[in-house]
This record gives C-alpha cells, sequence and structure tokens, in this order.
C-alpha cells in the first residue's frame, strides 16, 4: 500500500508539475533573437569590457539590436568583425589591429626614486599615498595595475619595476589603457614595431637629474625625420604613424635613447657589384655607415648600419638593396635564429 | 498569530537560528560569493524568492497531501520537485513580465535550484513552531521563510563586503582564498552567537 502510494503520489505530482511547466512556457513564451545567439558564438567569449559591454553576450545583443557597432569587439578584429558582420549580413572595412606599449622604460637602475613604497601594492594606492615613489612625474610605478587589468597575461613587471607589454600576446582591447592611473600605456598599430617609451613632460637637465632614459625634449628626432612624422606636443615627440616613415633613424639618433624598436636585429643595407661609385648615398646615410672612394664600389659598415632605408631610392643604377630576414640575425655558426 | 510572534519568528530566523552561521546551510554560495555586494545581493534576493514560495507550497503540500496520508517520508522528495518546479517556473514568468529584474538575477536562479537552504527552509515550514510548540500555520511558515531568506542575504553581502576588504591586504600565503574565507566565517558565527540572548524561552521540542 505504502509503496502504490509514494509511487502514484510522486508521478502525479511529477505529471501536474511537468504539465504545469509545459502550460507555463507556452504562455510565457519569449521570443529571443536568434541573431545573438549566433553572434555570441562568434565572439572570443572572454568577457574583457574592452566593447564598453561587461558581457560578450550583453555586446552580442546590442548588436543584433543594432545599438552597437559591429566592429566593437577589439580582441577578435578583424576576424570577428568579419563573422558578425556576416551573421548581420553587412560588409565591414576593419582597422588596423593595434597593440598596447608602455610609454616609459625607465627602471630602477635608470629612473631615481625619492621614497620607499609599502603599502598596497597597488598603482592607484600608491598614487592616492603621496603620488608613488618615482621622482618622474610621469614614470611607471611598477605596481602592475595594467597585468591585473590583462586578461590575456600580456604584460608583467619586468625584473627592472616597469611594466612590458607583450605584443604576441596583447589583443588591443586598452583594458590596461584605462587601469593606468598615470595613463601612460597607449595603443599603436601592430604593423609599427617602434614606440616612444616616455611619458615625462619636463624639459632639459630637470630630466636628465632624476632619469637616464627619460626625453629631455630635444627635438632630436624631430630633425632628424624630414618626413614631419614627428612633431613635438608639450615637450613629447607625437610619432604620427599615418605616414609613410618607419622611425628608425629617431630610434638611433635619441641621445637618452628612450624609443623602443621592438625588433631587435633590422636588416642590413647591402651594396652590390653594380656600384658605380657616384657616392650620392653617402649623403643620405643619418648614420655615416658607407665609405668608399668615388669610381669605386661603395661599402656598408655593417656595425654602423641601422637599416633605415634611406639610401636605398637614391642610388640611380640600384645597387642597395636590405639584406637579412624581419627579426632574424644570421649567427658566425651558419644556423638561422630567431631573436 | 499576533505580532509578538511575529517578530520572535523574525528574529530567529534572520539572527538566532541562522542559515549559514547557526545551522551552517547553503554554505557553498556563501564561500564562493564574490567580493561585489552587487551579486551578493541579486543572489540573496533570489534565494529569498524562491525560499518563501517554497516554504508557502511546501507548507500546503505537506498539510493537504502528506500529513494526511501519513507519508512524511516522502518530504524531502516531493520539495525537491516542487522547488525545481517553482525556480523553473518562476524563471519562465520573470523572462516574460520583467525582462529587467532577469537580467539581475535570473543568472542565479538555476544555482538556487539545488541550494541545500531552500530545501532546508521547505522541510522547516512543516516542522512545528519552537516559540509555541504547535505546527508552523501557513502565515508563520511564509513569515519564516522571508525571513530565512532576509538572514541568508545579510551574512551573504557582509561575506561580499569583507573579501572586498581582504583582496587589499597582504594575507599570509598559506590561507589565501579559502581559508582565510572559512576563518572569516567562523569569526562571524561566534559574533551571531551572541544573538542566541535574544532567545525567549521556547517550548520544548523545538530546534
Amino acid at each position: 500500500m505504502g509503496a502504490t502510494f509514494s509511487v502514484l503520489l510522486l508521478g502525479g505530482l511529477g505529471a501536474l508539475f511537468g504539465a504545469l511547466l509545459g502550460l507555463a512556457s507556452k504562455k510565457f513564451q519569449v521570443l529571443i533573437d536568434l541573431k545573438t545567439d549566433k553572434i555570441r558564438a562568434v565572439l572570443p567569449a572572454i568577457d574583457c569590457g574592452a566593447c564598453g559591454y561587461v558581457l560578450c553576450e550583453g555586446f552580442a545583443k546590442a548588436v543584433a539590436e543594432g545599438k552597437a557597432d559591429p566592429l566593437g569587439c577589439v580582441p577578435g578584429n578583424p576576424k570577428t568583425a568579419h563573422a558578425v558582420a556576416d551573421i548581420l549580413g553587412i560588409s565591414v572595412t576593419t582597422a588596423d589591429p593595434v597593440m598596447a606599449v608602455v610609454h616609459c622604460k625607465g627602471g630602477r637602475a635608470e629612473a631615481a626614486e625619492r621614497c620607499v613604497y609599502d603599502g598596497i601594492p597597488d598603482c592607484h594606492a600608491a598614487i592616492v599615498a603621496g603620488y608613488g615613489s618615482k621622482v618622474c612625474p610621469d614614470g611607471c610605478l611598477g605596481l602592475g595595475s595594467c597585468v591585473a587589468a590583462c586578461h590575456f597575461n600580456a604584460l608583467s613587471i619586468s625584473a627592472d619595476n616597469v611594466a612590458v607589454a607583450n605584443p604576441d600576446k596583447c589583443v588591443g582591447c586598452g583594458a590596461c589603457v584605462a587601469a593606468c592611473p598615470r595613463a601612460i600605456i597607449g595603443l599603436v598599430p601592430r604593423v609599427h614595431k617602434i614606440f616612444l617609451a616616455c611619458s615625462n613632460r619636463d624639459f632639459g637637465e630637470k630630466v636628465t637629474s632624476y632619469c637616464s632614459v627619460g626625453c629631455t625634449a630635444c627635438e632630436a628626432c624631430v630633425d632628424c625625420t624630414p618626413s614631419g612624422a614627428i612633431a613635438m606636443n608639450g615637450n613629447l615627440p607625437v610619432l604620427d604613424y599615418s605616414r609613410e616613415e618607419n622611425f628608425i633613424v629617431a630610434v638611433h639618433k635619441c641621445p637618452s635613447r628612450c624609443f623602443v624598436d621592438l625588433i631587435k636585429t633590422r636588416p642590413k643595407v647591402n651594396i652590390d657589384v653594380k656600384c658605380d661609385g657616384c657616392g650620392n648615398c653617402v649623403l643620405f646615410c643619418p648614420v655615416d655607415a658607407i665609405r668608399g672612394e668615388p669610381g669605386k664600389r661603395y661599402v656598408i659598415e655593417k656595425d654602423k648600419c641601422i637599416g633605415c632605408g634611406l639610401c636605398l631610392n637614391q642610388c640611380h643604377v640600384h645597387a642597395i638593396a636590405l639584406w637579412g630576414g624581419l627579426g632574424y640575425s644570421q649567427k658566425t655558426k651558419g644556423k638561422w635564429h630567431k631573436s | 498569530m499576533n505580532t509578538a510572534s511575529m517578530i520572535q519568528i523574525s528574529l530567529g530566523a534572520v539572527l538566532i537560528n541562522n542559515f549559514v552561521l547557526t545551522r551552517m546551510l547553503g554554505l557553498c554560495p556563501f564561500l564562493n560569493v564574490s567580493n561585489k555586494i552587487s551579486n551578493a545581493t541579486g543572489l540573496g534576493m533570489a534565494v529569498t524568492f524562491v525560499m518563501t514560495m517554497a516554504s508557502a507550497v511546501a507548507w500546503i503540500v505537506d498539510s493537504t497531501v502528506l500529513a494526511p496520508h501519513n507519508a512524511a517520508y516522502l518530504r524531502i522528495v516531493v520539495f525537491i520537485l516542487i522547488i525545481a518546479s517553482l525556480t523553473q517556473l518562476v524563471e519562465m514568468a520573470l523572462q516574460k513580465y520583467s525582462p529587467a529584474l532577469f537580467e539581475s538575477f535570473g543568472k542565479y536562479l538555476p544555482l538556487v535550484t539545488t541550494n541545500c537552504a531552500v530545501l532546508a527552509a521547505a522541510l522547516i515550514a512543516t516542522m512545528e513552531n519552537p516559540y509555541t510548540g504547535r505546527p508552523f500555520t501557513f502565515l508563520e511558515a511564509f513569515i519564516n521563510g522571508v525571513m530565512s531568506g532576509a538572514g541568508f542575504t545579510l551574512v551573504l553581502i557582509l561575506m561580499a563586503g569583507i573579501k572586498g576588504k581582504l583582496e587589499c591586504v597582504n594575507v599570509w600565503k598559506p590561507l589565501e582564498g579559502l581559508p582565510i574565507a572559512l576563518i572569516t566565517a567562523g569569526l562571524i558565527a561566534l559574533a551571531f552567537l551572541g544573538f542566541s540572548g535574544l532567545h525567549p524561552p521556547i517550548a520544548a521540542g523545538g530546534f
């Protein structure tokens, strides 16, 4: 009796609730836009927040409703943008992918400290407590607010106590840019491997008194870039990445070595046998790496050549070429070695 | 039912017999709650809502079907059925009629379905009132459900606030994360022990 009763009771209750839920699902039916699910499926699902929405789901919904820009997903660009556009049935043109760079390289060895900070290990906290321990008002505090903000482990604090962005891991979402209380992290186009690693707006000797790699606003970089792609703004050079300019000369002409070139081994120039010894190229070499006598084949001093390529277009017999691939250097043993 | 017994039940559910700290139920959401007070509030609201509904429906089902047929042994399995269906129903209704509310705590509802604190609230609703010695009336069970949820929410918010503060201090490495959360929980429970003094003399057979 007991067993029959309990089976009947549970079965009956189960059937009742099942029927109730079935009815409810008909009555409370909500039509969901299928686009939302489709868009969410192509998003990276990392909830980085670069689009302005907390969750990827929120962004997917906003895009499906036409409230958000289909290009808004920064980490997934440009692949995701095209996938989203396919779902919406529109065509889009994507912007150049960007990467985060830290505009400071003054570590313990280079930049002077004025006190010892022993508080909460967070840049914002250090700013509140006496504006940080560095003398430089714009130097990286090295406490890692950006590291904590990064979803991709692309940022780290170097042994020298400066934040460094790893371009291989960075997706350009800009979370670190927002997290830095000193606003010294910026986004630069991925195709450019050179950026200024200083945000200091002081001038001349004042800078050298507390940082050996600080920009003194000497304008050497402006002078050596005739294309005009570098302009001074508030005692700091601004690199115009939209111009046709590779900035390699500026890297080597900067007396404080403020620039960072992510490519350690640039290709070097070689002059082949077509050279008729006109000597025109010598006039254009910014580092005096070309030597020779008029009328004979000129040679390149490989130690001096920086691979800026300024001489290439000046040769009327096309005897000059760049040798060596990007990021590769020829080891003495004859093996190609990735740097 | 008079005001005094209403206050008795409320105080008892929120402070004296707090679900998390005294009964040690619902520890999973309590320990894993994020350090955001808004999240804790959302989860707390969802639990309160389901607890109240579950207490009321469990009381009705118990007094109309189970008790008359002398089938108290079926309580747990029937209540689980009730809670799961209720949560589903509430989720659907919210999605239809209040998308804003659904956004704010809809995502917590599936978590609540299998929460032991909710099942306990339903079971307690069928027990006897420790203050009167008689079984809970419907209104008493209802109030007990609301207040148990309120107590749960209170402790959840307390814990979220403390976790937020813990983020900013250097915790000894071996104690980071769950251990320090458990120690904190123990200390809060000790503090809540002080409320047991509020207990009026209860009839025999109470919990």
